[in-house]
């Protein structure tokens, strides 16, 4: 075994100069300013500890998406070492745009209570040229949507009531996309689990997992927020529930990041989070529960692999689970980053960058002539849909649309 | 989750294997670690270097050398389907099993090669060279390709050779930090327009030359760029190859991977095989670092983890060791014995590996365990630098090992 969970600050050390991890790194492949993932990483490192003068700003290019990590053969954290180091050393002081787009949870209340008006604001020209002139936020770029309810709303509303039927619980960590702007995504999840047989609680408290806040400098919150979520994820897991999620990059934040970045110790929780479809994978393959389709569901689909999903290494999950269904046409892109890296792509100096990254993925959707494309992250959804004009869903929404609820139902009692 | 093979190690071995079992319609999963020994790749795959004639040389090898189990027979009919093998996924090599065909490495010295990736330059003799006059042409700037060890050999050989380094701001970005200029990095900047105007720059370097040679620092991602220099460059255009990183051997593991993954097959990179579930003398099933608790279950798995250097066998104070399935290897029990004072001479060290049966089956407690096929570098009794076998036993065990599980 060579690839250890490793939390090793010193993983530097390991390096052997092969250089493997700038071939894979995608920021180098467009921008040659960019020193490149060995140079940031673990070359950077040693200097950096010398001397902190030593720190170089062009390393807020780096979209933290780990290709780097996954192809490095001595298992060095490369990917951690910058985000580290960015967080230590950056004397840049975060603007307002990035407090604004780290800061999901607040602008996320905020404009869910507002949408009709957020979103017609949010679209206007003369509002996406001040973004753009005033704020740094490329106006190329469109805000997701803001839901006129929240997720949390609707369920308490809806849902909570209904979910005491069942003995089976799972806790759902629905992240800030599924709750403000697409609770569409939650609802999917909550009727997959009541139709399979599980009950779905929320957990007692839950904040932004906090990754836009690592990657625009905001480590305290982070920390706070971490604290916060680790703690009413510990309470479920005492309850016996398993923490489910349907982003890849909270899941991946809250396994990886919280211990990594934050330094936070998670080992005690850490396997018991994890994305729904893994969990709902398993379950099928292991004939515990049965999902029953719709007959007539008929779909063109490719899958994406996410950065954060490929790190993780759990696409398996997600296609088999979408590949089940027997209306699809199933097809695999090549693993790549699509450039947007959450609020990473939101700015506008890093704009041009990002759609180069994104523009052979882009040319291979549009050439595949599909319906739609599946993939596990939000923001890779905002990119893809913007960059292609396909329509972009999540497996667990594709499974929800072609399931055939009642059958699937009888089929688990 | 289910599968027919399961195939731990995606290198040459784990995707030539897994590569020809979806072919023939298997459900295959590779789980691989990280980059492979292509990452290091010559340009030539190796079959058995001893002599010109490597059918003839495999016949002399030891009785536990992976060859000598398969069978002289075996050999020469699993070697002849390696270039159409590859030719359907778009990699051309020169060369065929009748014959060893000549390279020349970054320092200039001859090696015998069994097939040599079309855009490299190869001899039919040691010592007579092609060419009256040469154009050795560099990267302004890029130490891994010393052009006057390479004008030193081709001198020696009564060829005329003209030294001249090619420019560009490109190249001048990657200068401003020398741990990055290497092949690969400079592959990534000759894309695109910069490919036809470099190929002008070489066509002005070339006076009166029989052929122009140059660092393998182009095609990263796939044979288009290459293509695209042939065809400009106005005299025969040929690769010498380069220190590591490879670009060529980094461009065959990306297109095996994607044409694996293309034709069905599941590759999982940045995971590791942690350990196996064994029954009645059978794999049952494996689990993986980063998903935990599943069990990935197959009829038939196959493993290709590498040598020492990619960690398929590790040597510690107590022996050496498999470490996924503490399967029994085939090394001596006494350090002192493991190498060879002089750096130069054959190592033992390099014989070590994964002990099996006839049948490249891996041995636990000294039985075979009957469904787990062994193949490629972590294969023991065999010393791939002194028998210059290489790629060789790794691509016919690999090809060996499928058969097997087929049934062929
Ligand atoms: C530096 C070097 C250069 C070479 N150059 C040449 C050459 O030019 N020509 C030639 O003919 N031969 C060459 N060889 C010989 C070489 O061994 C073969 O050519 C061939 O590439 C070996 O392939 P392999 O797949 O057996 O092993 P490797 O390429 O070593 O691949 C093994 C793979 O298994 C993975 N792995 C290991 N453990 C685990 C685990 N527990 N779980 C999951 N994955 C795991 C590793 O990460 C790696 O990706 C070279 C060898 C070396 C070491
Ligand atoms: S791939 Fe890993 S070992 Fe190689 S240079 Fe990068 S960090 Fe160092
Ligand atoms: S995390 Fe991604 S962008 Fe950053 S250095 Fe690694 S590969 Fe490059």
């Amino acid at each position: 075994m060579n690839k250890e969970q490793n939390t090793n600050a010193e993983s530097f050390e390991q390096c052997l100069k092969c250089t493997v991890c700038t071939v894979y790194c995608p920021m180098v492949a467009v921008n040659p300013d960019y020193p490149g993932p060995k140079q940031a990483g673990p070359d950077g490192e040693r200097y950096r500890l010398k001397n902190p003068v030593f720190y170089d700003d062009a390393l807020d290019l780096c979209l933290n998406c780990k290709r780097c990590e996954v192809a490095c053969p001595s298992n060095v954290k490369i990917g951690d070492i910058i985000q580290s180091a960015r967080l230590k050393y950056s004397s840049k002081k975060p603007k307002l745009r990035d407090f604004i787009l780290a800061n999901t949870d607040i602008m996320g209340t905020m404009a869910s209570t507002m949408a009709p008006v957020v979103n017609f604001t949010l679209g206007l020209k003369p509002v996406k040229a001040v973004m753009d002139g005033v704020l740094a936020v490329d106006h190329h770029r469109t805000f997701p949507k803001y839901a006129g309810q929240r997720f949390e709303t609707w369920f308490k509303r809806y849902a909570l009531k209904k979910q005491e039927e069942y003995t089976k619980k799972v806790s759902y960590f629905h992240g800030c996309y599924a709750n403000y702007n697409n609770p569409k995504l939650a609802k999917d999840f909550v009727k997959i689990m009541n139709a399979i047989g599980y009950g779905v609680n929320l957990l007692e408290k839950e904040k932004c997992c906090g990754v836009a806040l690592i990657s625009n400098g905001f480590k305290n919150q982070a920390i706070k927020q971490a604290n916060l979520n680790l703690g009413s994820i510990r309470k479920a897991v005492g309850r016996g529930e398993p923490i489910l999620t349907t982003s890849s990059t909270c899941t991946f934040t809250m396994r990886d990041e919280y211990a990594h970045i934050l330094e936070l110790d998670n080992s005690d929780v850490r396997s018991s989070i994890a994305l729904a479809t893994k969990f709902i994978f398993e379950l099928v393959d292991a004939g515990k529960v049965k999902l029953v389709f719709k007959d007539d569901y008929r779909k063109r689909i490719a899958y994406h692999t996410p950065c954060h999903m490929e790190k993780l290494g759990w696409a398996i999950y997600s296609t088999s689970l979408v590949k089940m269904i027997p209306g699809v046409d199933f097809n695999m892109l090549d693993s790549q980053c699509c450039g947007i890296a959450g609020t990473y792509g939101f700015k506008k100096e890093h704009y041009e960058d990002s759609q180069k990254i994104g523009e052979s993925l882009f040319r291979q959707i549009r050439d595949l002539n599909l319906d739609m494309v599946a993939t596990d992250c939000e923001t890779c959804k905002w990119q893809i849909e913007m960059s292609t004009g396909v329509q972009v869903e999540n497996p667990i929404s594709i499974i929800a649309d072609a399931l055939d609820v009642e059958a699937t139902q009888k089929a688990n009692r | 989750m289910r599968f027919d093979t399961v195939i731990i190690g995606g290198g040459l071995s784990g995707l030539v294997a897994g590569i020809d079992l979806v072919r023939k319609g298997q459900k295959c999963l590779i789980v691989s670690s990280g980059q492979s020994a292509l990452h290091f790749f010559s340009g030539s795959f190796e079959l058995c270097n001893k002599e010109n004639d490597p059918m003839k040389a495999i016949a002399s090898l030891d009785a536990c050398h992976p060859y000598s189990k398969l069978g002289a027979e075996r050999v020469e009919a699993l070697a002849a389907r390696v270039k159409p093998f590859f030719a359907e996924l778009g990699l051309n090599f020169k060369g065929d099993a009748s014959a060893n065909h000549w390279r020349m490495t970054p320092l200039g010295v001859m090696k015998r090669a069994w097939l040599t990736l079309d855009e490299y330059a190869t001899f039919e003799s040691e010592t007579e060279m092609p060419w009256k006059k040469v154009s050795v042409l560099n990267i302004d700037g890029f130490l891994d390709f010393h052009t006057s060890y390479i004008a030193a050999a081709l001198e020696a050989k009564g060829v005329e050779v003209a030294v001249a380094s090619l420019s560009a701001p490109q190249f001048d970005k990657l200068r401003e930090s020398p741990t990055e200029m290497r092949s690969t990095n400079i592959s990534k900047t000759i894309i695109g327009e910069f490919v036809d105007a470099l190929a002008e720059q070489i066509n002005g370097k070339t006076d009166g030359s029989d052929a122009v040679l140059m660092p393998a620092v182009a095609g990263l991602t796939g044979t288009a760029e290459v293509e695209r220099l042939k065809e400009l460059v106005k005299v025969p255009f040929h690769f010498l190859p380069t220190l590591p990183p490879s670009t060529p051997g980094i461009r065959i593991q990306m297109m095996l991977k994607k044409y694996f993954q293309q034709q069905g097959g599941v590759y999982m990179l940045g995971d590791s095989v942690t350990e196996g579930r064994f029954e009645d003398g059978k794999l049952k099933s494996i689990k993986t670092l980063n998903n935990e608790d599943t069990e990935f279950e197959a009829d038939n798995f196959i493993l290709a983890t590498g040598s020492f250097f990619s960690k398929g066998i590790v040597a510690s104070q107590n022996g050496v060791a498999e470490p996924v399935f503490g399967l029994d290897v085939d090394a001596d029990s006494d350090r002192t014995n493991w190498y060879q004072r002089n750096m130069f001479d054959a190592q033992p060290y390099m014989t070590f590996g994964v002990a099996t049966d006839e049948e490249f089956r891996a041995k636990k407690d000294g039985r075979p365990v009957v469904n787990l096929y062994v193949v490629g570098s972590v294969l023991s009794g065999f010393n791939a630098i002194k028998d210059g076998c290489g790629a060789g036993v790794s691509i016919l065990t690999s090809l060996n090992a499928a058969d097997q599980i087929m049934n062929l």
